[in-house]
């Protein structure tokens, strides 16, 4: 009986043994064909992960290149990319002066739009930038002043650090500490559209994706919020999705999945998950 | 014949009474491992938060005074001033009490002097439910009743306010109130009813003059529990406080309670920001600590 024991169990050890050089073998074979079986690693933008994230997803069912993406902010991917720490960085914002100067290269892989929305029984349906930036900070109070009905204006809007506000701040050209401090402050695109369209008095913004007939759109200088004035440059709420790396410490295998996402392909899924085509 | 038999049993008994040694050994080994675990898991954690939290006022040189008493909250622009959130909890919080102590106090008393047996056995489970629902879902039910409700029939301009939080945490405090209120109450002997009864006092006069009282300290922990279910919700409060930065002035800003601050944030912080809600996360501990004190300090009276 017990002997059986042992020898069950030298039994079970040998084959797990063996699936496990098995494993490594297969793991040796591939890494010396081409490269494929590579680590590319990528860092950055929270607003631009998930969507890398699907890219990724999509990619390794066709190639053995194992993609680590990590979402921690566009500026800390930019450092990353610079710094040699990642190989792409990942940004929802242009790049500064100072980080192109440092050697980094861009490949804009999609947009994203965003847009100022209100409850559809708003009468307001156009902003000017300006206005846009009085509502946020507090300068305009009453929709009248705008054109609307005589009543008092809420602003809805995201945490600080999310993104979104990132770019809508730095888009419209205000800061966190300027933003009026009554604002109700959501978390998530879905949480700011269901409290602008429960609430007539309010105004947020969200992601062209989470657009809908609970909530009126407003149009920017006149412009309407579509993807078509988005890659066109008239409409200027949006902001490009970036993949940053510097000059020649690209891999054949980062190259390849760059090559990827800009393909028809990756250009679909991007669509599919909300972003706006590059094409 | 029958004497290797006693043998035999004999060291059956004493295998038997072995075992039963072990296995009692055995047990109480576990049961202190668990009762260790929970220290453990306690320490860890006022470990990590404080480690963390005091991080930036120990070694970055941020003053713990300009975060206690500062009204500006703006991370990306370095500021970090918790005032605003330490006056909207407290203040959320006080509202609260002030609504559900009375509820849930007069609650307590009916189920346990007033009501029938079998209007009490229909009342009693459905308040015990009442402590079972998620959190969220207060939170999800203020959102789509509360909050309209607000801005509909009083014509706020945002229901997201101080009074959808006290009117969500009023409710939310009631179980915890009146399941330890009431079982005060029952513990008050009948004899001293029935000696009130006999001076010819009516029966709502006994129970003010002489079961209240007699009950004093219970009821006090059923306050002083249902305070610190108050002050540390965060799932329903997230949804309903609409989150502003303002120091409240009344009970229709939207505020942002500490507990708010910390899980709003903490999705996207890093670095300073980080620690800065840990920081939060410390003086909300401290808030909780005060409370159990009081809560040891009124059952020590109480045994008195």
């Amino acid at each position: 009986m017990i002997k059986w024991k042992h020898t069950k169990l030298a039994l079970s050890i040998v084959a797990i043994l063996t699936i496990l050089s098995a494993c490594s073998d297969n793991n040796d074979s591939t890494g010396a064909d081409g490269g494929s079986g590579a680590t590319v690693s990528i860092s950055g933008s929270t607003s631009v992960g998930p969507l890398a994230e699907k890219l990724a997803a999509k990619y390794s069912e066709t190639d053995n290149t194992n993609i680590e993406i990590n979402q921690i902010g566009s500026s800390a991917g930019i450092t990353n990319a610079i710094s040699g720490v990642s190989e792409i960085g990942m940004s929802s914002r242009d790049l500064k002066e100072e980080e192109i100067a440092s050697g980094l290269n861009e490949v804009v892989i999609a947009y994203d739009g965003i847009v100022v929305v209100t409850h559809p029984t708003n009468k307001v349906k156009d902003l000017t930038m300006e206005q846009v930036k009085q509502i946020f900070t507090g300068e305009v109070t009453n929709w009248s002043e705008l054109g609307g009905d005589d009543m008092e204006i809420v602003v809805v809007s995201r945490e600080d650090g999310s993104g979104s506000r990132d770019a809508f701040q730095e888009i419209v050209d205000y800061s966190s500490g300027e933003l009026i401090r009554n604002a109700i402050i959501a978390s998530g695109n879905g949480n700011i559209k269901t409290t602008v369209a429960n609430n007539k008095h309010a105004v947020g913004f969200i992601s062209f994706e989470y657009i809908d007939e609970t909530i009126s759109t407003i149009d920017i200088n006149g412009v309407e919020a579509n993807a078509a004035n988005v890659l066109q440059e008239k409409y200027s709420l949006s902001r490009p999705f970036l993949f940053v790396y510097k000059e020649g410490q690209l891999t054949d295998a980062g190259q390849r999945f760059i090559d990827f996402i800009l393909s028809e392909d990756g250009q679909l899924i991007a669509e599919e998950a909300g972003a706006i085509r590059v094409k | 014949m029958s004497i290797p038999t006693t043998n035999k049993q004999t060291v059956e008994i004493g295998k038997a009474n072995k075992r039963k040694y072990m296995l009692e050994k055995l047990s109480s080994r576990i049961f202190l491992i668990c009762a260790l675990l929970s220290v453990i898991t306690l320490l860890l954690i006022i470990g990590f938060v404080f480690y963390k939290g005091a991080h930036p006022f120990v070694a970055e040189g941020y003053s713990f005074i300009n975060f206690i008493f500062g009204t500006d909250w703006v991370p990306s622009e370095d500021k970090f001033g918790i005032f605003p959130m330490i006056v909207a909890s407290i203040f959320a919080t006080i509202g609260a009490l002030i609504i559900g102590v009375p509820i849930g106090l007069f609650t307590a008393i009916f189920l346990a002097e007033i009501a029938s047996k079998r209007l009490a056995k229909i009342i009693s489970p459905a308040i015990q439910l009442l402590a079972g629902i998620p959190s969220v879902l207060y939170g999800v039910f203020g959102l789509a009743i509360i909050v309209p409700f607000l801005q509909n029939t009083f014509g706020l301009v945002k229901g997201q306010s101080l009074i959808a939080v006290i009117l969500v945490l009023a409710i939310m405090m009631l179980p915890t109130i009146v399941t330890v209120a009431e079982t005060a109450i029952r513990a008050v002997p009948q004899t001293y009813r029935e000696g009130s009864y006999a001076l010819g006092v009516s029966q709502i006069g006994t129970i003010f003059k002489v079961i209240v009282p007699a009950a004093k300290s219970g009821i006090m922990t059923a306050i002083v529990l249902g305070l610190g279910r108050a002050i540390g919700e965060t799932m329903a409060v997230i949804l309903v406080a609409g989150n502003s930065l303002i120091v409240p002035t009344s009970l229709t800003d939207s505020v942002r309670p500490l507990t708010t601050n910390i899980a709003l944030e903490m999705g996207y912080a890093f670095g300073t920001h980080q620690e800065m809600l840990f920081a939060t996360g410390i003086v909300l501990f401290s808030f909780i600590l005060i409370l159990n004190f009081v809560l040891a300090k009124i059952s020590a009276k109480g045994g008195n």
